[in-house]
């Protein structure tokens, strides 16, 4: 940014500006603490990270990745993987297909009720049934303790919608037109003709997906009573943080296993949560660019 | 007269080549036939209703599944089978040993997490701004963005380590104090800051995305005559910055008003135990656990709806309000 002006630099600017400085640093030192803590925790050596209190800037006393390897041989976290990476899979899909679907109806100028029909949609955004009856309508229609509960309920959100539909209104007619005097059909259109000028909206949706699946235990506690063979990953970590670790650590071949029983719940989370933050920052102007759009047209 | 010429010029096109689309005339300029227009569009109506089908299932019949709040709901019988009991679970709600800490505890931590969460995005937005760096700047925001993508799973189970007796916050809070370390989710009050804190550790920095983008937009210009107007930086952020970020602002606190009471249940589930009930049970958590965990189903939608109503009151009056005193509204 090119300043034409400046500003004289009085002792109250100086004053502010140190203030500022000593705030950004104390939020960035408190986002990043926990995770830190967490990756060094994980390879600590055991019996001392269980004495330690406070926070553990550097592995303490030795480097040990026994609880890794302890990690890597209980079979539920993995299953938990599998079914996570497939949720996330299967609820791409089904969000990227419905979205643009969706999208493509409500924007397109030769369609008369879009706008009746966006208002009845973004009326659910206003006001639910609740976790209750919605449950019930899961339960009726036979998606309970299936992979369906998890992925269809939430695979198009009227946010998402604002969005794919905001972005193909951006897009002329006449591509349109063009494209069906050439004879192609309405699907056609919508995935070889609008879709590939919609690219980054459609990555944000993709993304906001992901990360959604990736996070959520909340439905497979809903929806998933008895299939546990189901669980996804955050449901295994769940049990691994909040009930106990013992089925890891007693299964090892280490001496004393129980001892890592702190180390395995913090290699868990490395484990579990290490992708997604891998990932983000190269993908974090998808995000940026999705939010900035969807408050602007919310 | 002239419109109504052209709109019979339009629809002439329109009959003579018979495809129905638009050419350059509009549609709006057509008269409109809905069987013409369906047989022509069947594809986008077919569409249209595979959309529709989604909505009705998974929103429209679970609005109308709340009747099941005023019956004594049994699975076997169904919603039209059950028997009608009125406003019966409202009153063993409101009769129940429970009501009392359920509204108090939902109100405060919704209050807290307003009074807490919803400016903080926007002070740590308004100091990144003054920032010119252009590398920090970037630096921090990676940085600040990083807890959102952290699973609620992961974050509570971060909190409930950190504050458990010999926790590093709670080794903390007992150096500065003089006293031994204790739990601190148990300590009666405390569980409501620390799911705020909680929840400003995972929402700051996003939160603040859109008002950051806002503010990157402000035109300079504007800056320069408050300048030579001589306005101070003080000034500046009076008179310029904030006004540009108002409606943004505004249109944020609508959103929030309508969600303020609907303290979500994933993380409460995670970070409440026996413990500390009497501070950290709300409305949803209670509906969790009566609903699904006991499956008494009839209570639970009544529970549910009484505070989706809530939310839907706080959000049109909060809508009317701004709309009376700031001009700026969502609907």
């Amino acid at each position: 940014m090119e300043k034409s002006f400046h500003y004289k630099r009085s002792p109250g600017r100086i004053i502010f500006l140190i203030c500022a400085w000593i705030f950004l640093l104390f939020i960035t030192v408190v986002c990043l603490m926990p995770i830190w803590h967490v990756i060094m925790a994980s390879i600590s050596n055991p019996t001392e990270l269980n004495v330690t209190r406070g926070i553990v800037l550097k592995p303490l006393k030795n480097v040990d990745i026994n609880a890794y390897k302890m990690i890597l041989k209980y079979q539920k976290l993995w299953r938990g993987y599998r079914n996570t990476i497939m949720y996330c899979v299967l609820a791409c899909a089904l969000t990227g297909v419905m979205t643009v679907i969706a999208g493509y109806v409500f924007s397109r100028n030769r369609f008369r009720f879009r706008n009746t029909f966006m208002l009845l949609i973004s009326f659910t955004m206003l006001f639910n049934g609740g976790m209750i009856p919605t449950y019930m309508v899961i339960r009726k229609i036979g998606f309970l303790d299936t992979v369906w509960a998890i992925v269809v309920p939430g695979c198009i959100g009227v946010f998402n919608i604002i969005l794919m539909r905001t972005s193909m209104q951006g897009i002329s007619d006449a591509l349109e037109e063009a494209a069906r005097l050439d004879g192609a059909n309405d699907f056609v259109i919508m995935f070889r003709i609008i879709l590939p000028l919609c690219k980054a909206t459609f990555a944000v949706i993709m993304l906001f997906t992901i990360v959604g699946q990736w996070n959520n235990y909340m439905s497979a506690l809903l929806y998933l009573p008895n299939k546990a063979n189901l669980y996804p990953l955050q449901m295994e970590l769940r049990t691994i943080l909040y009930q106990s670790t013992k089925e890891i650590t007693s299964a090892s071949d280490v001496n004393a296993g129980s001892v890592y029983a702190r180390s395995v719940e913090y290699a868990a989370i490395v484990v579990a949560t290490v992708p997604i933050l891998l990932v983000y920052p190269f993908v974090q102007k998808y995000f940026v660019s999705g939010m900035t759009i969807g408050a602007i047209k919310a | 007269m002239a419109k109504k010429k052209k709109n019979e010029e339009a629809a002439e096109i329109v009959m003579t080549d018979g495809t129905g689309y638009r050419y350059g005339g509009g549609i709006k300029n057509v008269p409109h036939n809905l069987a013409v227009d369906m047989r022509r569009n069947k594809m986008v109506y077919i569409l249209l209703a595979l959309i529709l089908v989604f909505f009705i299932i998974f929103h429209y019949i679970p609005m109308a599944g709340i009747v099941m709040a005023f019956e004594k709901f049994s699975i076997t019988k169904g919603i039209f089978h059950s028997k009608w009991v009125g406003l019966k679970n409202f009153k063993d709600f409101f009769g129940g040993p429970y009501v009392g800490r359920l509204i108090r505890n939902t109100v405060a931590i919704g209050v807290l997490d307003l009074v807490l969460n919803f400016p903080a995005p926007i002070i740590f937005a308004l100091i990144l701004n003054e920032i010119h760096q252009k590398r920090a700047k970037k630096t921090i925001q990676t940085i600040s963005y990083m807890p959102h993508f952290i699973s609620a799973v992961v974050a509570c189970g971060l909190v409930v380590k950190f504050v458990e007796a010999g926790g590093p916050i709670s080794e903390m809070i007992a150096a500065i104090k003089g006293t031994k370390s204790v739990n601190l989710l148990n300590q009666k009050q405390n569980f409501w800051l620390i799911y705020v804190l909680q929840n400003m550790w995972q929402g700051i920095g996003y939160g603040s995305i859109i008002y950051l983008s806002a503010l990157s937009s402000v035109d300079q210009e504007l800056y320069e005559a408050a300048y030579v107007d001589g306005a101070g930086r003080w000034r500046q952020m009076i008179h310029v910055t904030l006004p540009s970020i108002t409606p943004m602002i505004i249109m944020m606190l609508i959103l929030r008003m309508g969600s303020i009471f609907s303290v979500g249940a994933d993380k409460i589930l995670l970070l409440y135990g026996p413990a500390n009930y009497e501070y950290s049970d709300v409305i949803n958590s209670y509906v969790y656990r009566i609903g699904i965990q006991e499956a008494n189903y009839s209570l639970a939608a009544a529970v549910g709806l009484f505070n989706s109503i809530i939310g839907t009151i706080m959000l049109i009056t909060t809508n009317q309000i701004t709309k009376k005193v700031a001009g700026t509204s969502m609907f």
